[in-house]
């Protein structure tokens, strides 16, 4: 008797499971991509769902996923870090482009090392490996170990388009999350690598300045710090009904100018220039 | 009379029963067949779309050592080399360990310390990889920096870590395969005069020889298919190794950091598909080779 009524639950279960998957109404958004991103959208998500209700599933997966999800039409919402053109195999016209905020990118090395500014030049002949000693640019004798991050993550691609100008970045090791570079940058004597802001202040870290630049949110909204990149929310074709509707959220004060501050993205409504996919920047008019 | 030619010639509760049986445990297994095939069918697919659609070449995959897919450079051989070295090291390095320990639980400890011993090594068994690999990038890559100098990840750091995770698995399918050596062995042994100790080596180690070899076979497909723990400690760089320290790749860790920033049916996905390829016949492989060997070296 026991057993059968095992079996029974463990069907109802897989009945109950299999009826929740199907159940898709038009209220549910699905959100997946960039891991940058998600801390911010699973908060906005949280807050949205408390005032409005609905319900907002967000998941990482990383930029590229995010963009061939909501591609395929198997999510609402793709979040990236890149430009749709940027990213290979993405039929970047049928997608709509919504910026959300914009995330700096500093470069970071050890605590122990004693160089603390350099020119872009220097930092593109780091990472190509033309530069391999700190005792070439000022510091003590300790062999340069660059930290690069994983081929094609959104924050590498902006690192190439914005520092390395075309230039072939050196083969190096590779690391795939914030977290963890910021942790082997700490832990390896000599060690450079790049993150975004949100991570600047962790231990056994400091950032570089660039060309007597601090890398400040304040630098990033004028294009005096150059390394920097839009975040992307797509959908395909424009948005409808709640998915506008979160989208609109996005953009509203609660999270542009508290949620954004925390995280330490910079509010789309306070950058002064904007960038093209190509990497032109051009001052923002008034009015716009 | 017709009643009993009846009851004999209809079918008992029990026939129909004894039916309903097989068909659920046949249906079990066409599921699981289906499902196998399906999933070879999909990564053959995948694995050899680099070849057949993109026209890259395969000798260029199994020889060359630029790994860029984006501009269509697909040497996979540093990741090939890396997978083989860290395997084949960490299974040197556990190999006398495990038969060490097991000789321990099987031979010498008393019951109740064999007894403990299994337990904390299902434990050890049961530790999730990433926090083997949190333990190697916080304490082993910093002692490998201390000891062969360079960054510390690589080679040396996956084997060491590696070590750890395989050593259970190879202790308790050892001890398994000793316990089932018969006493009469030991005892024949040790009435010619043997000591205990050389009744252990001559007698028992050479009878279990198969059963340890598949202990190590099986240890060296978990370390083979390891990913999240040797991507921590292994550098990630596609470079050939040029020692034990520096930061090179093997094929688990490129998947499991690539495949988050491709999209299918480009040539940087199908690239990652034809590694799951590779990592897929080398399992293959080692399955056979378990058979070939618990086939040939029974004891009889």
């Amino acid at each position: 008797m026991k057993k059968k009524t095992i079996i029974i639950i463990m069907l109802c279960m897989i009945v109950g499971f299999v009826g929740g998957c199907g159940n898709q109404t038009q209220n549910k958004i699905t959100v997946v991509g960039s891991t940058a991103l998600q801390p911010l959208v699973e908060k906005a998500a949280t807050e949205y769902q408390k005032e409005h209700g609905g319900n907002i599933t967000v998941q990482g997966g990383g930029s590229g996923t995010g963009l061939s999800q909501v591609q395929e039409g198997a999510v609402q919402i793709g979040d990236s870090d890149v430009f749709a053109q940027q990213q290979n195999g993405i039929r970047a016209n049928e997608l709509v482009d919504h910026k959300v905020a914009v995330a700096g990118i500093a470069p970071i090395v050890n605590q122990k090392v004693k160089v603390k500014n350099i020119t872009m030049q220097q930092l593109r002949e780091i990472f190509e490996g033309q530069i391999t000693n700190w005792k070439q640019l000022g510091g003590q004798n300790q062999k340069i170990v660059v930290i690069n991050r994983s081929k094609g993550s959104g924050t590498r691609v902006t690192f190439e388009s914005d520092v390395m100008n075309g230039w072939e970045m050196m083969n190096a090791q590779e690391q795939d999350s914030n977290g963890t570079v910021q942790q082997i940058v700490a832990n390896t004597p000599g060690a450079i690598s790049y993150i975004s802001f949100a991570y600047l202040r962790s231990q056994g870290i400091h950032p570089l300045k660039i060309d007597g630049v601090q890398p400040t949110t304040q630098n990033v909204a004028t294009n005096k710090w150059k390394i920097w990149s839009y975040e992307h929310m797509y959908t395909k074709g424009q948005p409808t009904g709640e998915t506008k509707k979160f989208l609109k959220y996005m953009l509203s004060t609660p999270v542009q100018h508290k949620m954004i501050k925390e995280m330490r993205y910079i509010s789309i409504h306070d950058m002064q220039v904007q960038k093209t996919i190509s990497g032109k920047v051009t001052p923002i008019k008034e009015g716009q | 009379m017709d009643e009993i030619k009846q009851k004999l010639t209809s079918k008992s509760k029990q026939i129909s029963e004894d039916r309903r049986g097989k068909i659920l445990c046949y249906a079990c297994l066409g599921l699981i067949v289906v499902l196998i095939i399906s999933i070879l069918y999909f990564i053959m697919n995948k694995g050899i779309a680099t070849f057949t659609q993109d026209h890259l070449s395969i000798v260029e995959f199994l020889t060359g050592k630029q790994w860029n897919p984006n501009h269509h450079q697909i040497g996979a051989l540093p990741m090939i080399v890396t997978s083989f070295l860290v395997t084949i090291l960490a299974a040197l390095i556990a190999t006398p360990f495990a038969i060490g320990v097991a000789i321990f639980m099987t031979e010498y400890a008393p019951r109740k310390g064999t007894k403990a011993l299994r337990a904390v090594i299902e434990l050890l068994v049961g530790i999730p990889s990433v926090v083997y690999g949190y333990i190697g990038l916080m304490v082993v890559v910093p002692l490998v920096r201390k000891l062969i100098g360079g960054t510390g990840f690589g080679i040396l750091a996956g084997t060491l870590v590696l070590f750890v995770m395989i050593l259970p698995t190879v202790i308790s399918l050892t001890a398994d395969s000793l316990k089932a050596i018969p006493v009469n062995y030991r005892q024949a042994a040790l009435a010619l005069g043997a000591t205990k100790w050389q009744a252990i080596y001559k007698i028992v180690l050479r009878a279990a020889l198969p059963g340890i070899l598949t202990a190590v076979i099986f240890g060296m497909t978990r370390a083979f298919g390891e990913a999240l723990a040797v991507q921590m400690v292994i550098g990630n760089a596609v470079l050939m190794p040029k020692g034990l320290g520096t930061p090179t790749a093997t094929l688990t860790s490129q998947l499991t950091s690539q495949m988050g920033n491709t999209v299918l049916g480009t040539v940087s996905n199908n690239a990652l598909w034809s590694l799951a390829l590779v990592l897929l016949l080398m399992s293959l492989i080692f399955n056979l080779l378990i058979r070939v060997i618990t086939r040939k070296g029974a004891i009889k």
